[in-house]
């Protein structure tokens, strides 16, 4: 594979940039792999990238029935955060931070991470305290967080609503330095770009329809472009879950939803890192071109269509101009939804299934994109290894009948009010 | 915007209702065993399907009665409203 650098960059001008190698194939489906990756969306890719390269499984193949990044992964607002306080969460997204760092390098291509830090802002003494207390558990496993008072918001953010008249008072934050952003779409051709090297066949324009499934045993898949054989099938679909699952008779604890989200017209750089608002579910951050990109609520029902209704757009954005009223003046340049696999509890779902040969990962929510490199490396540990890795040994299926939930937020199972 | 029909208050905007999920599950009978299963299938496990889905929302801005509707996951288009008493088919 030819290496992407400044000097390719030189040598490629020579030829007006027309002789620049496809980043990955577009091959036909074999018959039989060894491993079948059904989803070519980030956590796909990740998969796919991982079990080659640390489990020297390069049999495999990526199904995806619409293109490489046409889902989640290119609608999502880029945040890459590991500012939970639960145990489990803390550990898998901090190692996940880890591989955030070294990505662009390991991957030979720029995905543009940038850490620029993470704002949680607290609206009330209550607020303040347990932002403290999720501080320091941050911190005891390891991860940077610093909780900041009113003057150290204003000094970050000067730019909000800091008046004496604002319905919401800002009394401080917590931030975690370390948290930032990255180009989403880059994440996914580096990934694709690397797996493909490494023998995987992405398959795109590709629909799973139906499953071969033997005395409880996988034995391949149906799909729009043939039946194919594979010993190791894993799901990796996102807001699509519901539907394979439904193929297989299984149900699980998900529920799909339509999240939105939108930019502004680009403007000149004004705020540095991402700011969440405590009183609303708002959070903001500006991209490399300038665009403010904003989001928060779900619509708040079932939906599978990937675009949301205005009403939601108007209220989110109610919340963001309580905090940042200078974004009355800005233009909206697109809306856009993506759907989400809501799980019960708000955490993921990474485990084998009762179907032997058959692993299942979804149940992200609206956080997928921060967790792609530790998504796609605990999964092909789960699939290569047929056990689960001490990182996703408490986001197993099973918890929810054992009880052991991880309920990052405490919102119980109303999934449309996260 | 969608527009929901009240049973009670006729054509309504969305904004006035806030939503309750699959109006499908099943509370497990009181005063009865109820087994590990089936208290995690109600608490927990969700179909949620593409297509026609039959679910509880509140008409909060208005009656404050909790009502049905049908409604299609995948294109918002809303077939059928009704009271919580009754059924649709």
């Amino acid at each position: 594979m030819q290496k992407y650098s400044v000097f390719s960059l030189i040598k490629n001008a020579f030829s007006n940039h027309q002789n620049w190698e496809v980043a990955w194939k577009d091959p036909t489906p074999k018959s039989e792999y060894d491993v079948v990756i059904i989803g070519g969306g980030g956590h796909g890719l990740a998969t796919a990238y991982y079990l080659a390269k640390e489990h020297n499984i390069r049999n495999v193949a990526i199904i995806e029935k619409g293109w490489i990044g046409g889902g989640n992964v290119g609608r999502n607002t880029t945040i890459i955060r590991s500012n939970f306080m639960y145990d489990a969460n803390a550990r898998f997204n901090e190692f996940g931070m880890d591989l955030w760092r070294n990505l662009s390098q390991e991957l030979n291509f720029n995905v543009m991470f940038s850490p620029r830090g993470i704002i949680n802002l607290a609206h009330s003494d209550a607020q303040m305290n347990a932002y403290a207390r999720r501080g320091n558990s941050m911190r005891l496993n390891g991860i940077d967080a610093k909780l900041l008072d009113r003057d150290e918001v204003k000094k970050l953010i000067p730019m909000a609503d800091f008046s004496d008249e604002v319905r919401f008072p800002i009394f401080g934050g917590l931030m975690q330095p370390s948290a930032g952003t990255a180009r989403h779409d880059a994440v996914a051709w580096g990934y694709a770009r690397q797996a493909d090297d490494m023998g995987v066949d992405i398959i795109q324009h590709c629909e799973v329809t139906g499953f071969d499934v033997v005395n409880g045993k996988i034995k391949g898949i149906r799909t729009s472009r043939g039946d194919i054989k594979a010993k190791k099938v894993g799901l990796c679909v996102a807001g699509s879950t519901n539907i394979l699952a439904e193929k297989l008779n299984m149900t699980l604890p998900i529920e799909t939803h339509v999240l939105q989200a939108c930019v502004s017209e680009p403007v000149k750089p004004l705020l540095d890192g991402v700011v969440t608002f405590g009183a609303g579910h708002f959070y903001i951050s500006q991209s490399d071109k300038g665009e403010m990109v904003m989001g928060g609520d779900l619509d708040g029902y079932n939906s599978y269509a990937q675009r949301g209704n205005l009403p939601t757009i108007q209220h989110v954005l109610t919340g963001g101009l309580a905090l940042f009223p200078f974004l009355s003046r800005l233009k909206m340049l697109r809306t856009w939804g993506g759907i989400m696999d809501m799980s019960m509890d708000g955490s993921p779902i990474i485990d084998k299934t009762h179907i032997e040969g058959l692993y299942l990962n979804c149940g992200w929510c609206y956080g997928g994109f921060k967790s792609t490199p530790v998504s796609g490396w605990t999964f092909a540990y789960t699939i290569a290894q047929d056990q689960v890795h001490e990182l996703n040994s408490d986001l197993r299926l099973n918890r929810f009948s054992t009880g052991h939930l991880l309920d990052e937020k405490g919102l119980g199972t109303k999934t449309w009010i996260g | 915007m969608l527009y929901i029909k009240c049973p009670y208050c006729g054509l309504r905007a969305q904004k006035e209702f806030s939503y309750g999920g699959d109006a499908t599950v099943k509370r497990p009978n009181i005063n009865e065993e109820v087994s590990s299963e089936d208290w995690d299938n109600f608490v927990y496990m969700r179909k949620s399907p593409r297509g026609k889905h039959i679910e509880l929302w509140q008409h909060i801005a208005g009656c404050r009665q909790w009502i049905k509707v049908q409604r299609d996951t995948a294109t918002h288009e809303i077939f059928q409203t009704a009271k919580v008493t009754e059924e649709i088919r």
